[in-house]
């Protein structure tokens, strides 16, 4: 019953439905998600090494921060497009829901995958690098939490992108860096802010940068995905 | 043929007049260049990189338009029109990174400061790579055409969030450039009409090559779409 609703359903439904099979056939392989863990762990333990007993400026850890979160999102994020064309069922999607609810419903696993990145690099960080503390909780969560959906919104695209091409593992960084640098440097910026104990007021600016970062970008995708995803 | 050497002789003028041009404190004379406090001679380069760098986004912002247009009527005509246009641009981007490096190091001291306007024009460099990148990484004309007008348009949307980010992060790294702190360029009528021909010069010459290359491409398509009936029948 719930099979034939996802087929002939509404459009919500749809979205939905995309999302618990990626999420379903995620949960078999477990391909995006241990690589997105292992990345977090290797990352996080290379910085510790090199760290060794030093610390080192809340200035520098915040941007580390990112770049941890950065890498592992590319190692990560175009799984569930080029999960599609490895096993050659994005023929069947195309026939079986609108390319708007693909890319929603792909958007949504997305944000749930790299959300999780996002909780786990950052318990992680600040149990073990000692440095790293944030004064102004309050600009860190939404920071994080912009920066998650950001990170989502880019992400999707430019996997759908490269997921028609040859060499995906590489062409991934290489496509998605110019892209999400301007969310980059903002979500460096506030979490610098928050390191530093700034009024929440303060980063307001940044706030409306990521706001409108994420309205462009998906708007500009469900505009331009029909051309990506339709052969 | 004829427009070519005009934009030849042209070009000659151009370069001439900007290298040779007296500059003096206080300009008598027609033909006196003004003296820009603290770039002095090296204002010359005004001349030639400016044009670079208004024609690496010029260039960028065509191959977007013409990507749009492959899209709604998926004319192949349109694709090599796109990607022209992107190979010239990132020559031109190559180039006013180039000069705008050593226009830094002799004004500001060094090389490259990450300068909000040195950033976003390597930015660009980044993304005419990436462009390149990814149309050498897709086999099937259609999608490779499809797929990198995709992603100029995404490029092309995500670019101007640098205008409003760089000032909050650099301002307190970073002493003002020159040119910032006095808004404007002073320049007097005859650097004007320098600059601006240089600038028209400038784009005569992209607008030759990108007709260039957009022709030798049509005539490869053709030659190849002969060659495919040629070998069916």
């Amino acid at each position: 019953m719930r099979q034939h609703e996802s087929v002939r359903g509404s459009w919500g439904s749809s979205v939905l439905a995309i999302l618990r099979k990626d999420w379903q056939s995620e949960l078999r392989t477990r391909y995006a998600i241990s690589a997105l863990l292992m990345f977090v762990i290797t990352t996080i333990s290379i910085i510790l090494f090199s760290l060794g007993s030093e610390g080192a400026p809340a200035e520098v850890l915040s941007g580390m921060l990112w770049v941890v979160i950065f890498f592992a999102a590319m190692s990560g994020l175009s799984r569930t497009f080029v999960m599609e064309e490895e096993r050659g069922t994005a023929m069947t999607l195309q026939l079986l829901a609108p390319p708007s609810a693909v890319y929603f419903g792909k958007l949504l696993f997305n944000l749930v995958l790299i959300a999780g990145v996002n909780l786990l690099t950052v318990a992680l960080y600040s149990l073990f690098i000692n440095g790293f503390i944030i004064k102004t909780a309050s600009i860190f969560i939404i920071t994080i939490t912009l920066g998650s959906i950001g990170f989502a919104a880019a992400a999707t695209i430019i996997a759908a992108i490269i997921a028609r091409a040859s060499t995906k593992g590489t062409l991934y960084p290489v496509l998605s860096f110019p892209i999400l640098l301007p969310l980059l440097l903002t979500v460096i910026n506030a979490t610098r802010l928050a390191a530093e104990g700034a009024f929440f007021e303060e980063a307001y600016g940044e706030f409306q940068i990521l706001i409108s970062y994420i309205v462009v970008v998906i708007a500009t995708s469900f505009i331009v995905f029909d051309f990506v995803w339709k052969d | 043929m004829g427009a070519r050497i005009l934009l030849g002789v042209w070009l000659t003028i151009v370069v001439i007049l900007g290298l040779s041009l007296p500059m003096v404190a206080q300009p008598q004379q027609w033909y006196d260049l003004p003296i820009i406090p603290g770039l002095e001679e090296k204002a010359r380069i005004i001349f030639f990189h400016v044009p670079t760098a208004w024609l690496s986004v010029v260039a960028f912002i065509s191959s977007m338009i013409y990507g749009i247009r492959y899209l709604r009527r998926r004319n192949p005509e349109d694709d090599i029109k796109s990607a022209s246009a992107a190979g010239l641009g990132f020559l031109f981007c190559f180039l006013a990174t180039v000069t705008g490096a050593i226009w830094a190091k002799f004004s500001w001291g060094t090389y490259w400061n990450w300068d909000p306007r040195q950033t976003s024009i390597f930015v660009l460099l980044l993304i005419y790579g990436a462009y390149f990148a990814l149309r050498s990484a897709v086999e099937v004309e259609e999608k490779k055409a499809a797929l990198s007008a995709v992603y100029a348009i995404i490029a092309a949307v995500t670019m101007p969030f640098f205008m409003f980010i760089m000032p909050r992060i650099l301002a307190s790294l970073h002493p003002e450039p020159i040119l910032n702190t006095q808004g404007k360029v002073h320049m007097n009528i005859t650097m004007l009409v320098v600059f601006l021909s240089s600038l028209a010069g400038f784009t005569g010459l992209y607008y030759w090559m990108w007709r260039l290359q957009v022709r030798m491409r049509l005539i490869e398509l053709s030659d190849a779409q002969k060659l495919g009936e040629h070998s069916r029948g």
